[in-house]
């Protein structure tokens, strides 16, 4: 029977996505074993980036600054707002650099069944910078399960008082297919394709 | 063939096969169900479990596992079932309807003509699976829809107000645009499989499908695009009542499938319990056909107990018919010798307590892994 603090690690190695219990005993002998390599260091850049990262108030991006360092880079255009589901979407679009504006992440999607309404995501804040007259274009780029499209089209439908052009990611992109899991050139092609809407 | 007790597990084996396909399998089992019956010594534990196959098909072989894996026996019912092909992950159940088509045929089905509609759209939407791979995900995202809408609009009631309407317009936007192509796909099925089913397979009946849906209807005389915006209006159109029945009371959804024994005259309902199960028979081998004479690759079929309910010449003209098809048809039973006419043309597992006790080819072992 493992000791209190061994137990503890591996109930919470297990939340992790894609570490059932018993990966998550794996792991915790594997990090015990590398304490001075793995295990210390490891608990520091935890604790570190426990400490140090914030939600940008503008866009929803994590980062160690706030506002992040993509809503203060001056090179970046202030007239384009991409707007996605997770930060693992925006990371995702970065990886392309087939994007030279700004996004907005909602922080999840619209699912009635899951009790999350449009007042658990950052859909107001997204309506008050669409609302900048500097802010030319909006690109939804939600994901194509029946979820994303309804958000995305809960969003165009919020924005249409704002008289700003939107447009959607041509998601050359099965259906459920999620912007995280695409290869870099899918995601460039369908940004290159947006329509409008 | 696999022959063997009643309860030795035979049909475990065909749900097994019925998974290789989108959808609940034969059973239409819950994930969790079939962990509980894996290991039923110790029912609140949900244990993963997976079915792997090889399968080969006309662009070589290649290999697909499906089953619960460990994050989701730990989530529970809320869990999907994981699809790897060629060991990739794929998106979405979907992917399998790309790769296999499968057909069955079980002892329940007796009742298709006579029971709730629910069934009949099912077997209705399985037999266009084969055809149209993409009619598999359009039906998830639709139901998903029609199920986020309904609680939308029975929390608002509740709450004793109105849905918020640009998150009802969203839903139903996707309720109309896969609600449409839903219906033209079983339209476009059925008047291609209509032709196939008139003839009749020997002396199985000649069959006429049609179905008795308002959205399929408004296909005859509109366009797709038509028709969606009209879908679209009576949703909108209805949101009190279907806040109140838990659902939209109209939509492909709410479909029936109303089969005629042709050579009667008669629904399919009216005629004995043997004639209806002839008539699914002869649906179930037309639909084999046309994908074989589509596509060049012919259905799995997954007949349970089919030969205890037909005579000798339905038997021998069914086992005729899958061999001129060059199906890999799968059948159970408990009595051998129904099966003399197969001859050498079959490969004979006995099974026992879910195992394979004996086989009459040596490939015999390539299905122990099912089990073990
Ligand atoms: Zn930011």
């Amino acid at each position: 029977m493992p000791g209190t603090e061994i137990e503890r690690l591996i109930q919470l190695l297990a939340r992790l996505p894609g570490l059932g219990p018993r990966s998550a005993r794996r792991a915790a002998l594997h990090l015990i074993k590398r304490r001075e390599s793995l295990l210390q260091p490891l608990a520091e850049a935890l604790s570190a980036a426990a400490e140090a990262i914030r939600v940008c108030p503008v866009c929803g991006n994590l980062d160690v600054t706030a506002p992040c360092a993509i809503c203060t880079d001056e090179r970046r255009d202030p007239g384009l707002i991409c707007v996605v589901e997770e930060v693992a979407d925006l990371w995702a679009l970065e990886r392309t650099a087939a994007f030279a504006g700004r996004y907005h992440v909602l922080g999840g999607t619209l699912s009635a069944l899951d009790g999350r309404g449009p007042e658990d995501l950052n859909i107001d804040t997204l309506a008050g910078r669409a609302a900048d007259p500097a802010v030319t274009e909006i690109i939804l780029a939600t994901s194509a399960t029946v979820e994303g499209q309804t958000t995305g089209h809960y969003v165009a439908e919020r924005l249409a008082a704002c008289g700003v052009t939107v447009t959607r990611l041509a998601h050359g992109v099965p259906v459920g297919g999620e912007l995280d899991y695409l290869d870099d050139g899918t995601i460039s092609a369908a940004l290159k394709a947006r329509r409008s809407i | 063939m696999l022959t063997g007790p009643n309860g030795a597990g035979k049909t475990n084996l065909l749900e097994a096969l019925s998974l290789l396909v989108p959808g609940r399998g034969l059973r239409r089992a819950r994930l969790t169900e079939i962990s509980r019956r894996i290991a039923s010594d110790d029912p609140d534990h949900v244990r993963p479990w997976a079915v792997a196959a090889r399968l080969e098909a006309g662009e070589g072989a290649f290999e697909i596992g499906t089953g619960l894996d460990a994050d989701g026996a730990a989530s529970g019912d809320a869990a999907r079932r994981t699809v790897r092909i060629d060991g990739e992950t794929a998106r979405g159940q979907s992917a399998l309807a790309d790769r296999v088509a499968a057909l069955w045929l079980t002892p329940d089905m007796q009742r298709l003509f006579t029971d709730g509609s629910s069934g009949r759209r099912r077997f209705l939407d399985r037999l266009v699976y084969a055809f149209d791979p993409a009619h598999a995900g359009r039906i998830s995202a639709y139901e998903r829809a029609n199920r986020e809408r309904a609680r939308l609009l029975r929390d608002a009631a509740e709450a004793r107000r109105a849905a918020d309407p640009a998150w009802a317009t969203a839903l139903e936007d996707t309720m109309a645009e896969r609600g449409v192509a839903i219906a033209a796909a079983r339209n476009e099925l059925l008047r291609r499989l209509n032709p196939a089913c008139a003839a009749g397979i020997g002396p199985f009946p000649a069959a006429g499908l049609a179905i008795d849906g308002t959205v399929e209807s408004w296909l005859d005389d509109a366009p797709a695009v038509e028709v969606e915006d009209r879908f679209r209006a009576a949703l909108a159109s209805s949101r009190a009542a279907d806040g109140a029945a838990g659902g939209a009371v109209t939509g492909p959804h709410r479909s029936d499938l109303a089969v005629t024994h042709l050579g009667r005259g008669l629904p399919a309902a009216q005629c004995s319990t043997g004639e209806q199960k002839a008539v699914l028979v002869s649906i179930v081998l037309a639909n084999a056909r046309l994908r074989a004479a589509d596509t060049g690759s012919v259905p799995l079929l997954l007949l349970d107990e089919i030969a205890a309910h037909l005579d000798g010449a339905r038997r021998e003209a069914l086992f005729a018919e899958i061999r001129a098809l060059g199906a890999q048809a799968w059948m159970t039973g408990t009595d051998v010798a129904l099966f003399a006419p197969l001859g050498n043309d079959a490969a004979y597992f006995t099974i026992e307590d879910a195992r394979i006790v004996g086989a009459s080819i040596e490939t015999g072992t390539m299905l122990q892994g099912a089990f073990s």
